[in-house]
């Protein structure tokens, strides 16, 4: 009779989670944005987090982008020099540092993460200029191979955003976002206002890219297709608060919560 | 004994036009300047017998350095003799008594409108550049609050896209006159409208540069012997004017900065724009100093210029 195989932990259960927060608060005068959220994403991982308008999501991404600070709780990432160091007590200079090289995003309006009179090219360039990268030639050529990277056509690379459709737009940020490989790449509500068509393009290059190197995304959305479509694990939020939060075939196929029965419902 | 005879003599105007009270806080600013390289520091600019935009600042920084020891030198674009510069000797002269001179070398103080002269200027010498606009951030950010906190966080990585912008669109840089530098590797700073040719002189310069914005109420500077660099590329170096093959029509100089005038037919003549510098040249003035640039257009400090004037 042969020994069972020796079986290892899953994954998750050993693994350090690269991001985690624990009870984000933040309000706005006597309006309580986010109430006690804690949550964790592992390496490689797609956090989706759902809501309506209001819940409170964008709030979240805010937070974890450092634009904001919040009124109370702790923001860890797993980066080789803050080990362990709550990213909400740093001053202004070591948080540009933080935003700069380990945390990439993509907003919903590009008008907020592009300068449209620019060219495309120098949009990505900027990144690596606020970085210290100071070579002309390299910052062409960084620039080039993350727009091919996030699949925006190279013969426009010089050509400014606001020439550029809406589609195209988002491929730029995204190309900015991942410029210098961050740690941590959100996304707020990156394919609404895009055709269907196109919205399917763009999710394509960002799963391929998640996928080919291994970021963590967070992806915030009201659209529950693109959740299923690129989301590993969802986070349900309502009124400042997570009311689910699981596997995202769980949350959408057998969901609990009342509210998100109702959410899946009204979507499917 | 009337009271009269007990007091002061009663005079229209206090020495150097300003009184008291303004030179001393025209003086702190200054002073605070110069510990902070490239700092723009505010000041309450003073009304002179002078339209705003014609070197108010400049002439108030003037009038609170000048004492009755110094020789006072004022330039305009160059030249000594314009409308500007004649008019601004005479005032500072009118209300100090002090000598005026044309000649770069042998001023102690030299208020200069848009341009450096060519000689080495010494330890013993102060230039007050007139500034129409001290904010170098102004071109890509037009929100002076948010200047101050990019000063404050020196990140000036908007002025350096611009650079890469001109570089991708125009295969050079299209930043002219006012090239922006950066001050003792910290501040950027605005060095007034002067060409990019004199852009170099400012670095480990012997004298003291102040720079003082009437209008905008702001004055910096550079001190002695301080580091000053162009914003430039690593592969793509700083260039001064191209001016190669530009001949002064009177003194056959090259390799110093000209002013180009246009002929009929499309031609042009050349000429020095710093007129005491050539007027030496014509006369053979034994006065002559060394020039920042030698005859062959390379700058004074070796591997400083990395492009053509290096």
């Amino acid at each position: 009779m042969t020994a069972a195989p020796r079986l290892d932990a899953p994954r998750l259960l050993k693994a350090q989670p690269v991001l985690s927060t624990v009870g984000l608060r933040k309000t706005y005068g006597k309006v309580v944005a986010l109430e006690d959220v804690s949550l964790h994403a592992y390496r490689g991982e797609v956090l989706g987090i759902v809501g309506e308008s209001g819940s409170g999501k964008s709030t979240v991404l805010r937070l974890l982008n450092l634009q904001e600070s919040p009124d109370g709780g702790e923001y860890f990432l797993d980066l080789p020099e803050r080990n362990r160091q709550n990213l909400f007590v740093l001053n202004r200079f070591e948080t540009r540092q933080v935003r700069v090289h380990h945390i990439g995003i993509v907003y919903q309006n590009p008008h907020l993460g592009l300068r449209m009179k620019n060219t495309s090219s120098g949009n990505v360039a900027e990144r690596l200029i606020l970085a210290g990268e100071r070579t002309f030639a390299t910052l062409r050529g960084s620039a080039r191979d993350s727009l091919s990277a996030s699949e925006f056509p190279v013969a426009r690379m010089d050509d400014p955003p606001f020439k550029l459709s809406g589609g195209m737009q988002q491929r730029v940020q995204l190309a900015k976002a991942i410029a210098l490989r961050p740690t941590l790449l959100l996304l707020d509500e990156p394919t609404t206002g895009l055709d269907v068509s196109v919205q399917a393009l763009v999710l394509d290059t960002l799963k391929r890219l998640q996928y080919e190197l291994g970021i963590t995304l967070i992806i915030v959305s009201h659209d529950l297709g693109v959740i299923r479509t690129l989301a590993d694990r969802v986070m349900v939020m309502r009124g400042g608060r997570v009311v689910e939060a699981g596997l995202t075939d769980q949350i959408l196929e057998d969901p609990q919560h009342p509210y998100t029965q109702q959410l899946v419902h009204a979507k499917l | 004994m009337s009271l009269a005879d007990l007091t002061f003599p009663r005079q229209d105007y206090s020495y150097a036009f300003l009184d008291a009270f303004a030179k001393r806080e025209l003086r702190r600013s200054i002073l605070k300047a110069i510990a902070i390289p490239g700092y723009q520091v505010p000041y309450a600019s003073r009304e002179v017998p002078m339209a705003r935009g014609w070197g108010t600042g400049g002439l108030q920084v003037s009038l609170a350095l000048v004492g009755p020891d110094d020789t006072v030198k004022v330039i305009d674009q160059g030249d000594d003799d314009s409308v500007n510069a004649a008019n601004l000797r005479r005032f500072i002269a009118r209300m100090t008594g002090v000598k005026t001179t044309t000649d770069a070398l042998s001023a102690t103080l030299i208020q200069s409108r848009h341009r450096i002269p060519e000689e080495i200027l010494g330890e013993h010498q102060v230039l007050v550049l007139q500034v129409p606009f001290p904010e170098p951030l102004y071109q890509v950010e037009t929100s002076f609050a948010k200047t101050k906190e990019m000063h404050a966080d020196a990140e000036y990585s908007p002025m350096w896209l611009s650079i890469y912008e001109s570089l991708v669109r125009y295969n050079t840089n299209t930043h002219g006159a006012d090239y922006p530098v950066v001050v003792n590797g910290r501040y950027l700073m605005a060095p007034s409208p002067i060409p990019r040719w004199d852009n170099p002189k400012l670095h480990m310069a012997a004298h003291l540069t102040l720079l003082s914005a009437g209008r905008e109420k702001r004055l910096y500077a550079v001190p002695p012997y301080t580091e000053v660099r162009p914003l430039e590329f690593e592969d793509v170096p700083f260039e001064v004017e191209d001016q190669r093959g530009w001949t002064d029509e009177s003194t056959g100089t090259r390799n110093k900065f000209m002013n180009e005038i246009p002929l009929e037919g499309g031609l042009s003549r050349y000429e020095l724009s710093d007129s005491d510098y050539k007027r030496k040249l014509e006369t053979q003035d034994p006065k002559l100093g060394t020039t920042y640039y030698n005859h062959n257009g390379r700058f004074y400090i070796e591997g400083y210029l990395r492009g053509r004037n290096r």
